[in-house]
């Protein structure tokens, strides 16, 4: 599950990277909330069908740098986006960029579980309805599917059309994810998925995000750092708005080449 | 402290419903008819015969100020009482009150029948005889009552039969024959009128004529049928009075009575009231075009009110910047609840009727004018009046709702690629729709109860119709309406007869109170059932 390639090249921000295994290139990324800047001049690539980790203290900046990914920042009056976030070689600032199909290319799924108040099924087909589709059996269909990628169909086909919030928290976060993948994007954003869940739910969904990473390229942003060494090919590691060190995890976690990494992960601070 | 101000309040509410509804519920119980043997100045006796309405203690001195002889040597103070007599049309009052000094004897005659009649009021006497075209029937004194009820049955329904056919199919020729003539006119007022559509029109207007006067004709029989039979009273003078039973409505004997059978003439006349028309210048019968005005004219100010105010929320809330020209909007729209509602009624019989009115019948019925079609008051001004009136307290209520709607789930579906547009409405707003339903709520219960505004815009004492009926477009929203609220104002203080009236604006006060309290729980129920569907929001 862990690359074990070690080429020096690769260990700082991935840049090695040919252009077909690269699903996102972050270049010169800085935002500003008013006049105060939140991320300084990240550059990175994403690799394609991997499993991409940022950790950091609080405050960081990764979930800020993740929310870039899908635009998410746009709903925040006060901020303002400079430099490019390339996917597939178009830069998702452009203006001629639809926000809502961009992120039916990438998904994003919260910290905290947020089904809507409908049920089940109709939470899993959401995005689809919104694309206007209405043939019963491909929706059926996608339902399905996407339960069963999200490891959640056993527990709720025979209860499909009761209300949401019936589930637990970490089927409602499973649910949540069922609905991300069911408009089939090709980035899927994780906000720190299991910081609202027990460690039992924790552990389905992190043994479910080494599934995903078959059919989709995944971003995680997470808090705990064995997460991140569990789950991830390459971690991030993010302080104060600056990209420290990219890296793939193992080489991160055991020969960090930079002092402030080395600080965190040896839990000097956090 | 605060539990007492409750207390405090809950006690008013509750003392508040109970007192009108006693007074008011009480009025259509069957209260006992005395006969009164009463000494009159001169010393003789004469006979009273009524029901006793209201009782007053007023002390002996005062009547002796009040130059009332014969008095000395009485206790101190002396009851009074108000007899309602009824015979409207034999006495000079047909309410007294009498000081129970000159009272002296009082009885309760089984036989005494009270006569509830279409004219004039209640009669109250004895049954002498029946007649049939003018002359006796010969029964048995003790059948009279067993007679009368199948005799006032064949005319009830002779006079229901006139009825169905005053408003069923006479109703519709009026109606297709006022259409025929603005046609013409309209016909003229376009220069589109020649000979032929005239002929034409003509044979149309010719048939529907014919077939009026058939009908009139079956009409005038039904009429000259339920006049066969009338019954001969004696009344408290001694008078022998024929009354036509096609004007009874209701004869009963009280004195006569058992409990159970009070009861079930007190729900009866309690059914009657709420659904019969008014009479005697609404003093008499039932409030029911009032229930229906009230209740029509508040469910479409709902719909109305319910759409703008709802949209208008969210152009605030989620589209407007937060600069100061929105902050100033706010502040106008929650002053505007605080406007007094008469200048809503101003406002709305200058701007709704004259101006929007006037310009639909110009360019919509101008073959009706001068008679004005929407360019005068009626039920749709009324609504709209009273729909920008509750306007503010959508706009607040659906407001607070919408910013209660956690922000995760806006995320959460502009993440799966939904625009804004289609997160307000497939996420955000049904999750508000227990607030907006509140904010109807409160609109409800404050349009229910405005009468003011009303008074300019569309309410008379006395509408010809219904504002829905059989005839198309079966909403007729020009018409004039009765109001419940209205109704109270003119019973209470407009009417000829206050002694009578007051009863009645205690029960249909009472009623306005269970229309809106019933209102009420039809929307909390809605909005109960919403919040069940959307209980999202408790986490």
């Amino acid at each position: 599950m862990i690359t074990l390639a070690t080429p020096a090249a690769d260990t700082q921000a991935l840049t090695g990277l040919s252009a077909a295994q690269t699903a996102l290139e972050i270049k010169k990324l800085d935002l500003y909330y008013a006049e105060k800047q939140a991320l300084y001049d990240v550059s990175m690539k994403i690799p394609k069908g991997k499993v991409t980790a940022f950790i950091g203290p609080s405050g960081c900046g990764k979930s800020t740098l993740l929310r870039c990914i899908n635009r998410m920042n746009d709903l925040v009056d006060s901020c303002r986006v400079e430099g490019r976030i390339e996917l597939q070689g178009i830069n998702i600032y452009d203006k001629s960029v639809d926000v809502a199909s961009l992120r039916r290319r990438i998904g994003m799924v919260f910290q905290s579980p947020n089904p809507f108040p409908k049920s089940i099924y109709e939470n899993v087909i959401y995005g689809l309805r919104l694309q206007g589709i209405k043939d019963r059996r491909t929706l059926d269909e996608a339902a399905e599917n996407s339960l069963r990628a999200a490891a959640l169909w056993n527990e709720v086909k025979d209860r499909l059309h009761d209300n949401a919030f019936g589930l637990s928290g970490g089927q409602q976060q499973r649910l949540v994810i069922a609905r991300a993948i069911a408009i089939g994007p090709e980035v899927l954003l994780l906000d720190e998925p299991t910081s609202a869940l027990d460690p039992i739910s924790t552990l389905t969904i992190e043994e479910l995000i080494s599934e995903l990473k078959k059919k989709f390229t995944v971003v995680i942003v997470t808090h705990n750092m064995q997460q991140a060494a569990r789950v991830s090919d390459q971690t991030a590691f993010m302080y104060m708005g600056k990209l420290i060190e990219y890296s793939d995890t193992n080489t991160l976690f055991t020969t960090p080449l930079q002092k402030q990494t080395e600080d965190y992960i040896t839990g000097r601070y956090g | 402290m605060t539990g007492g101000a409750v207390s405090i309040s809950l006690i008013a509410v509750i003392g508040l419903f109970i007192l009108i509804g006693w007074r008011g519920l009480s009025f259509f119980w069957p209260g006992s008819v005395y006969e009164f043997d009463m000494l009159d100045k001169q010393g003789g006796h004469y006979t009273l015969i009524g029901e006793i309405y209201d009782v007053e203690t007023v002390s002996t001195e005062q009547l002796i100020d009040a130059g009332i002889s014969g008095l000395e040597g009485k206790p101190e103070t002396l009851e009074r009482y108000l007899i309602k007599i009824g015979n409207r049309e034999y006495v000079d009052l047909d309410f007294q009150w009498v000081l129970e000094t000159i009272i002296s004897a009082t009885s309760k005659p089984k036989d005494i029948v009270v006569f509830e009649r279409s004219k004039n009021g209640n009669f109250y006497g004895y049954i002498e005889d029946i007649l049939q075209q003018g002359r006796s029937v010969n029964v048995e004194q003790t059948s009279f009552k067993e007679q009368l009820q199948i005799r006032l049955a064949r005319a009830d329904a002779l006079k229901n039969q006139q009825l169905e056919l005053l408003n069923g199919e006479i109703s519709s020729i009026n109606f297709a024959l006022e259409k025929i003539r603005l046609k013409k006119r309209k016909l003229d007022l376009e220069g589109l009128l020649n000979e032929q559509n005239i002929l034409e029109l003509n044979a149309q207007n010719e048939k529907l004529t014919d077939k009026y006067l058939a009908l009139e004709e079956q009409l005038f029989s039904y009429r000259k049928q339920a006049q066969r039979d009338s019954v001969v009273v004696r009344d408290m003078t001694g008078r022998e009075v024929t009354l036509p039973l096609s004007e009874l409505i209701d004869f009963y004997l009280p004195n006569d009575m058992s409990f159970s059978a009070k009861v079930q003439h007190w729900l009866h006349q309690a059914g009657k009231f709420v659904s019969d028309d008014p009479r005697e210048a609404n003093t008499e019968g039932g409030v029911f075009p009032a229930i229906f005005g009230t209740v029509f004219m508040v469910m479409l100010m709902a719909v109305m009110v319910t759409p703008f105010g709802v949209v208008a929320a969210i152009y605030l809330h989620e589209y407007a910047g937060k600069n100061n020209l929105t902050k100033f909007i706010r502040i106008a729209v929650i002053n505007l609840a605080g406007v007094p509602s008469i200048v809503y009624g101003v406002f709305g019989l200058g701007f709704f009727v004259y101006i929007i009115g006037g310009s639909i019948d110009q360019l919509f019925y101008p073959e009706a004018l001068p008679a004005p079609t929407f360019g005068s008051p009626g039920v749709l001004w009324s609504a709209l009046t009273l729909a920008i009136l509750t306007l503010p307290v959508v706009i607040v209520s659906t407001e607070e709702g919408l910013s209660r709607i956690p922000s995760s789930l806006r995320e959460g579906s502009l993440a799966l690629g939904a625009t804004k547009s289609e997160t307000l409405w497939r996420i955000v707003v049904p999750m508000a729709s227990p607030a907006i339903m509140t904010g109807l709520i409160l609109a409800v219960a404050r349009a229910a109860g405005e009468v003011a505004p009303l008074m300019l815009v569309g309410v008379v004492k006395m509408a010809p119709a219904l504002p829905v009926d059989a005839n198309f477009p079966f909403l007729h929203l020009d018409r004039k309406f009765m109001h419940l609220g209205f109704h109270i104002y003119d019973v209470g203080f407009q009417s000829p007869n206050v002694e009578a009236a007051r009863p009645l604006v205690y029960a249909t006060s009472f009623l306005l109170v269970t229309v809106i309290i019933g209102l009420n729980l039809a929307a909390i129920a809605i909005r109960n059932n919403l919040r069940e569907k959307y209980r999202a929001l408790e986490h």
